[in-house]
């Protein structure tokens, strides 16, 4: 005698995945792991400017595997041209050269490159996109091109000074750390609603230093004296 | 001015602490003060959309980048990405990592003396169409020893990475297969406490299977919501 499969009844039961809407709700974090070189910094990722290969670290993988192109940023954007860089620390002090940097900023007129920026009023750059994504190299150093970005509005009346919204990401890091980079000499830092909710004396860990080779140099220190002031948001 | 806020909201406990030791590259890399909290501002509700021409094309078919095709049982996974609310996420890339079938990464640095794929290095990335929904093909990773403790052992996962819409939403996570034994002896894994350890792990599914050619699983992704208050509000100014 033939039998036939119902497929529609043998796959029907309820299961413990997360297809189940009692367990529905935001997706936990899980690391990146020691091995995201090849899947997430990208050549030029690093570089907000003009096209570069910035930004990956294409010597921990065989060349034929390097398949995540190139930016496709033609153009160069309005505004200060700006370097920056720092080293990832560990809480004793050690270099990590397994992190990895991203970046979220302005353009120089302090508009975001984002469809729920609505204020026309301030000009888009349509050679800036303000997102970029970088790898530690072996001394646990991030890098950066990118375009010293204009001032944005804060929560009511408040003006925020300028400021890169940065993302710290590792091995042994379960979720991402987020923090900010802000400009030793920037208008408005002692206003800044975000900057006055940090304690006055962890601030200079989000304060970038200009080196005399003219780079904006903030180091991130995952834990230990000078831990990084990170945020909740 | 932005007429999007992300709601600052307690976790439900479904996210893990940063220090977990059982995981012991926390230990080290933990900070220990409380994150602060701050009020979504225009830098938080706001993030990327161009995906192409920040990363170029997408890379939906992780097993025809090389001459041949890679070792291993080929797979299609598929999903939807999502807000708390239910709301679907369009426009979203979805970065994909992983092992190959004999739980080896490409990496100069993995010396696991499991094989290597010519034919595979398990890199892609999609963007979530208008319902938010996301498919690639892609092999089945294998499980794989890591240093962590006596007889650790990864379970076979695929790494995610989401933006989401904002700043605010970014999302890294790791999805597992049904009925992976190693999910529950897992410190990474486990650095999310039951029920919500269940968000990350796929369901088999014979209707996205396909026939002499693909097992298939179902894995939503769900992103931090948003809310329509103007951030002009006083109740989103007094934090």
């Amino acid at each position: 005698m033939m039998t036939t499969t119902d497929l529609e009844t043998r796959n029907a039961a309820p299961r413990p995945d997360n297809q189940d809407a009692a367990l529905f709700g935001q997706t936990p974090w899980q690391t990146v792991g020691p091995y995201f070189h090849y899947g997430l910094p990208w050549k030029g990722g690093a570089d907000l400017v003009e096209r570069s290969e910035m930004g990956a670290r294409p010597d921990l993988m065989p060349p034929e595997h390097f398949l995540l192109s190139g930016s496709n940023v033609s153009g160069t954007p309005e505004g200060e041209v700006i370097a920056l860089a720092g080293c990832v620390y560990d809480a004793a002090g050690k270099p990590i050269e397994d992190a990895m940097i991203e970046i979220w900023q302005a353009n120089a007129a302090g508009r975001y490159a984002s469809p729920d920026d609505l204020r026309e009023e301030v000009a888009l750059d349509r050679h800036f996109v303000g997102f970029g994504r970088a790898s530690t190299d072996k001394d646990g150093v991030y890098r950066f091109r990118t375009i010293r970005p204009g001032r944005v509005p804060g929560p009511g009346n408040s003006l925020q000074a300028p400021h890169i919204a940065l993302s710290v990401f590792g091995r042994g890091l379960l979720k991402r750390l987020p923090t900010r980079l802000y400009f030793a000499d920037g208008a408005g830092n002692e206003t800044d609603p975000i900057l006055n909710l940090v304690p006055e004396a962890r601030r200079r860990t989000l304060i970038a230093q200009r080196q005399p080779d003219g780079t904006w140099w903030l180091d991130i220190n995952l834990a230990g004296e000078n831990e990084t002031v990170f945020f909740d948001m | 001015m932005s007429r999007l806020i992300l709601p600052y909201a307690a976790p439900d406990g479904g996210q893990p602490s940063s220090l977990f030791p059982d995981y012991r590259s926390t230990v080290a890399r933990s900070p220990r003060h409380q994150p602060i909290a701050i009020p979504q501002t225009l830098t938080e509700v706001t993030g990327p959309s161009d995906w192409s021409r920040l990363m170029g094309p997408a890379m939906a078919d992780l097993t025809t980048q090389h001459k041949a095709e890679p070792q291993g049982q080929r797979i299609v996974v598929t999903g939807r990405v999502l807000d708390e609310d239910g709301r679907p996420v369009p426009n979203t890339v979805v970065e994909i990592w992983q092992a190959n079938a004999a739980g080896r990464y490409i990496h100069a640095k993995d010396d696991w003396p499991a094989p290597l794929d010519p034919n595979f290095t398990g890199v892609g990335r999609v963007v979530t169409d208008g319902e938010g929904r996301y498919r690639y093909v892609t092999i089945r990773p294998g499980a794989y020893p890591w240093g962590n403790h006596k007889n650790a052992w990864r379970p076979a996962h695929i790494h995610l990475s989401l933006l989401g819409p904002a700043f605010a939403t970014r999302l890294v996570t790791q999805m597992y297969f049904p009925d992976d034994p190693l999910i529950e002896i897992d410190p990474i894994a486990n650095a999310v406490p039951m029920p919500y350890r269940q968000r990350m792990v796929s369901r088999f599914d014979i209707g996205t299977t396909v026939p002499n050619w693909a097992l298939g699983y179902v894995f939503d992704i769900v992103l931090k919501g948003r809310d329509q208050t103007p951030f002009e509000d006083e109740h989103d100014d007094d934090h």
